[in-house]
């Protein structure tokens, strides 16, 4: 049976065929690689942050990856490779528990950088009296 | 002059290697591979720049004219390096040999009486400190962790590779003159350690060592005797160079 022939040998090794009368079966559970999560940290002290994920067999192999991918061009001090399955992921329907969070001034600390403010023209006034 | 035949085989090894695996870009088992192993092959170019630069003084040819203006046997890489790049299994397996024998070359020029070389090898042992990385996991994850297929595809691949790999180690003519001079401990030593690098990975991967009876099998290179396979790697490697050998890129 013809099979489809691409310019890309990634295409034609597999041996998808030209035509068929009933459509090709189900691939098989896990026959392919896992994501990983990459994290880079650029300088000492810094966090790691993600930069992108990779497909691979092993932790190692995603590394060997990700040095590629996402440390060929800036600089970076060291990686983190975690398998994506491993990541706990909250609802995005969820989203509605962060609310409130902007209403509540009270907990920023710019309202208590304000303090020092008032304490100088405090100082201030009371210099005044005195004089 | 001994440091320029060392300069050499290392310049032409790193190019022709280079060139080898440049030819999996585009075609590479799956997108990530495709990209490290460029890049590998990336870096291998860089680092014949930076020997066929360090040549000049001695030669007066410009790196462009060492890498494309020459005859075949003028190269002195050695044959393995040569080799069509076969299936993927030849390549990683070529891959995996020369790396770590360059890795273990430069870790000990990093002690070089000849000072430009001694910083070069400061400089990308890094770099192919991730070459052997790489490497050395596929070589393990397809042995070791694959299927008795791949596993036994792998053995197939080491037993073609390994009697060519030898021929890194062909020595030269100016093999003790570099030892006396402190220039590099010789590829005799260099081949001792490569054995027990090797034998590391191999066993951790399952594969075993082929036994030979002529060990010498890879050897010519280093003296311009090669596979017939250089000269038309050359021609395509030099066919823009050739159209216009003074043109400014």
């Amino acid at each position: 049976m013809p099979i489809i022939t691409s310019l890309d040998p990634r295409i034609t090794r597999l041996g998808i065929p030209e035509h068929f009368d009933t459509p090709p079966s189900a691939k098989e559970e896990l026959d392919q690689f896992q994501t990983y999560e990459i994290f880079c940290r650029e300088k000492t002290g810094a966090h790691h942050v993600h930069v992108g994920s990779v497909h691979a067999p092993s932790p190692e192999i995603a590394l060997s990856f990700a040095k590629e991918q996402y440390g060929r061009r800036g600089k970076v001090l060291n990686m983190w490779v975690v398998k994506t399955a491993d990541v706990y992921v909250m609802d995005e329907q969820d989203a509605d528990m962060f609310e409130t969070a902007g209403e509540k001034g009270y907990r920023d600390v710019v309202d208590y950088a304000r303090v020092r403010d008032r304490i100088d023209a405090f100082k201030q006034k009371q210099q005044t009296i005195l004089e | 002059m001994a440091i320029q035949n060392l300069l050499l085989r290392m310049a032409d090894d790193a190019l022709i290697i280079g060139h080898r695996n440049s030819e999996w870009t585009g075609l590479g088992p799956i997108l990530e591979e495709d990209i490290a192993f460029s890049s590998i092959a990336q870096d291998k170019i860089g680092h014949s720049l930076a020997l066929f630069t360090m040549l000049q003084e001695f030669t007066g040819l410009t790196p462009e004219q060492a890498a494309f203006s020459r005859n075949a046997q003028d190269y002195t890489c050695c044959q393995l390096v040569e080799y069509p790049i076969g299936g993927y299994d030849f390549s990683l397996m070529r891959h995996f040999l020369f790396d770590t024998a360059e890795l273990l070359r430069y870790q000990l020029l990093r002690d070089s009486s000849f000072e430009p070389l001694a910083k070069l090898a400061k400089k990308v042992v890094g770099e192919i400190k991730y070459h052997v990385f790489h490497a050395n996991t596929w070589v393990v994850q397809l042995s070791a962790q694959g299927t008795e297929e791949s596993h036994s595809i792998m053995q197939q691949a080491l037993n073609t590779c390994y009697p060519l790999a030898l021929g890194i180690f062909e020595p030269s003519k100016v093999e003790q003159e570099l030892v006396d001079a402190n220039i590099f401990l010789g590829e005799k030593h260099l081949q001792n350690l490569w054995q027990d690098s090797i034998k590391e990975t191999l066993q951790k991967a399952g594969l075993i060592l082929p036994s030979l009876t002529d060990e010498t099998v890879g050897y010519g290179g280093r003296y311009g005797y090669h596979t017939e396979y250089l000269q038309p790697l050359l021609d395509e490697m030099t066919e823009v160079y050739r159209l216009d050998p003074t043109a400014e890129w």
